[in-house]
């Protein structure tokens, strides 16, 4: 059976009060890439974040590779997950961050390889040669030694998808992973992006570039004030779009 | 520029006369200062010599600031004693300073109420009362807690049983003192370090799979350290001159030998610049290593390293012997 890669059903999630996710299904299938869309606010980082346990949802099903997030089901009890079962969890979850978040400590191999070392028990020199291939993938071979603060910022975006990579991933998560690029730097990162989804990785990517989802997406989903207001394959949803909110938001995006 | 086609207007710099006032006034105390240094009063004594059968005195001098009493006792064994046990509270105090700050940060930081709780009375208690205090609370600490015992608690079941008289001899008692109290000024300055990093440096190594253990220690403090070191230098030459309180607790560190030879001698302000001329000493040599160690952890945060002093001199040579043959060389042009 093909079992989708993450499922959502009714999921919620509120901050001090204030509900961000009211209840939102979605389905990725493996291989597949899905683009979130909508307005800031609208609950999409939020979503990502629940799938990567790095904030806890408060109702609903989240399953991951057709596991509980956050909890085991034994019996019909819930069990909530220890700290070191969560971490091997979100070990198999490629995060790359709007702001890159590179380990500024760190020079370029040394982020991508502090993962499999530390984390996943890998011997030093493969972790190293895998890292090297990586750079040679994201177009960056010879950066090795720089640190982050030397890099411009579509560099550090393609090392974070390195970084992201070296941990043999099932699922690899993009929050806005070009918006705080120059508009001339977002190119490069969106090749590294459509060269990953062509080799089959099952992507979730929050985005504001609309080319970009048109191009890449399987699916597109649309959220305003935490529902998934419309959805669809990416033709449909962006050129003939039903919902007067989508409409005017692809009016005002595009 | 030339007003009527060859003759130039003639530049007038604004003229900052009170500054040359100021600084002849400075020049003239600087002047002053370094006579008194360097010049003789009357010891108080009178000297008299037999000249041609008849006795002349007159007044005896001797050094101002004591010097040939100061570069007498530069080196004497007890000072030199004393200058090590100063160095030995100061490393270890630090030490333990460094070490429990640290915990106590990273507790100060914990989602658990009572480590949370139990970190900010600790800071609490020892930054609320003078160090001068708790280094006379813990010499006497016979009196509250006569001894101490490992075992199980409320019972009289022992694994060690030690007596405080016997542990708490003056060098321990000023060890724990001063390591207790530094913890309480560290833990906040490791906290600021640890809050100044980017929450995104955490959310990213937390994403990666790492524990909150690995974030910490790879992350977090290395990146924490560059807030962390300059307050440290700080410190570290603070706790140097505190530890000249130690003598309330029995201990003869560098101002004990000090105050001990001149108690025999008299010899009062020039023993004490003697101490003060060690103390510069050392606090100069623990700034040089501040430098060096700044340096190391401000890797990958600036774009390059800051040059050391040596670096920035062999830089300035070169930018003068290049600055040299270039004018040589428009001398030449200019000759041919």
């Amino acid at each position: 059976m093909t079992q989708a890669m993450v499922e959502a059903i009714g999921v919620h999630k509120s901050y001090a009060g204030v509900e961000v996710l009211k209840g939102v299904n979605l389905t990725v299938a493996r291989g597949e890439v899905t683009c979130l869309i909508g307005p800031s606010g609208s609950g999409k980082s939020t979503l990502l974040r629940c799938i990567n346990h790095l904030e806890k949802h408060d109702a609903g099903e989240l399953l991951v590779d057709g596991e509980l997030v956050g909890y085991e089901l034994r019996g019909d009890k819930l069990y909530e997950l220890n700290d070191r079962r969560i971490c091997h969890e979100r070990s198999q979850i490629g995060m790359v961050f709007q702001r890159f978040n590179l380990f500024q400590n760190l020079n370029v191999l040394e982020n991508i390889t502090v993962g499999p070392i530390k984390v996943k028990d890998i011997n030093e020199e493969q972790a190293k040669k895998f890292a090297r291939e990586l750079l040679v993938r994201v177009g960056l071979e010879g950066k090795e030694r720089n640190y982050p603060t030397q890099l411009s910022g579509g560099q550090q975006q393609r090392v974070a998808i390195a970084r992201a990579l070296a941990m043999e991933p099932k699922l690899m998560l993009f929050d806005e992973p070009t918006s705080a690029l120059d508009p001339e730097l977002v190119g490069e990162v969106l090749d590294v992006m459509k060269d990953l989804a062509r080799s089959g990785m099952t992507m979730i990517v929050v985005t504001h570039e609309m080319g970009f989802a048109k191009e890449v997406a399987d699916t597109v989903y649309f959220l305003d004030q935490g529902v998934i207001e419309e959805s669809g394959d990416p033709k449909t949803v962006l050129t003939s779009p039903s919902s007067p909110r989508l409409q005017s938001f692809l009016s005002k995006v595009l | 520029m030339s007003a009527n086609g060859d003759e130039a207007f003639k530049v007038v710099p604004v003229r900052h006369v009170g500054q040359w006032i100021g600084m002849v006034v400075l020049a003239l105390f600087i002047a002053m200062f370094v006579h008194t240094l360097f010049s003789k009063i009357p010891s108080g004594a009178r000297v008299c010599h037999r000249v041609s059968g008849r006795y002349v005195c007159h007044a005896q001098f001797k050094w101002r600031f004591g010097w040939n009493v100061i570069f007498h006792y530069f080196t004497n064994g007890e000072i030199l004693r004393g200058l090590v046990v100063t160095l030995e509270l100061t490393a270890l105090a630090m030490i333990a300073g460094i070490v429990l700050g640290i915990i106590v940060a990273i507790m100060r930081l914990s989602h658990n109420r009572l480590m949370s709780g139990v970190a900010w009375t600790y800071t609490w208690a020892f930054r609320g009362t003078p160090v001068y205090v708790q280094l006379l609370l813990w010499s006497f600490i016979a009196f509250l807690y006569p001894s101490f015992a490992i075992g199980i608690p409320f019972t009289h079941v022992y694994l060690f049983h030690f007596n405080s008289n016997n542990v708490f001899i003056p060098f321990t008692a000023a060890v724990v003192a001063l390591g207790l109290n530094e913890g309480a000024y560290f833990s906040e300055i490791v906290r600021s370090g640890i809050i100044a990093v980017d929450e995104g440096q955490s959310e990213a190594a937390i994403s990666l799979g790492m524990t909150r253990g690995q974030t910490l220690r790879l992350v977090v403090l290395p990146q924490a350290m560059r807030v962390i070191i300059p307050p440290t230098g700080n410190e570290v030459i603070s706790m140097l001159k505190t530890t000249s309180l130690v003598v309330v607790a029995g201990v003869v560190e560098l101002l004990g030998a000090v105050t001990n030879i001149y108690g025999e001698t008299y010899q009062i302000m020039p023993m004490l610049l003697l101490a003060s001329l060690w103390y510069l000493i050392v606090s100069t040599v623990l700034s040089i290593g501040q430098f060096y160690v700044e340096r190391h952890f401000s890797r990958g945060a600036l774009r390059t390293a800051p040059p050391t002093p040596i670096q920035r001199m062999r830089r300035d040579l070169r930018g003068i012997a290049s600055k040299y043959r270039t004018k040589r060389g428009v001398q030449v042009g200019v000759g041919s």
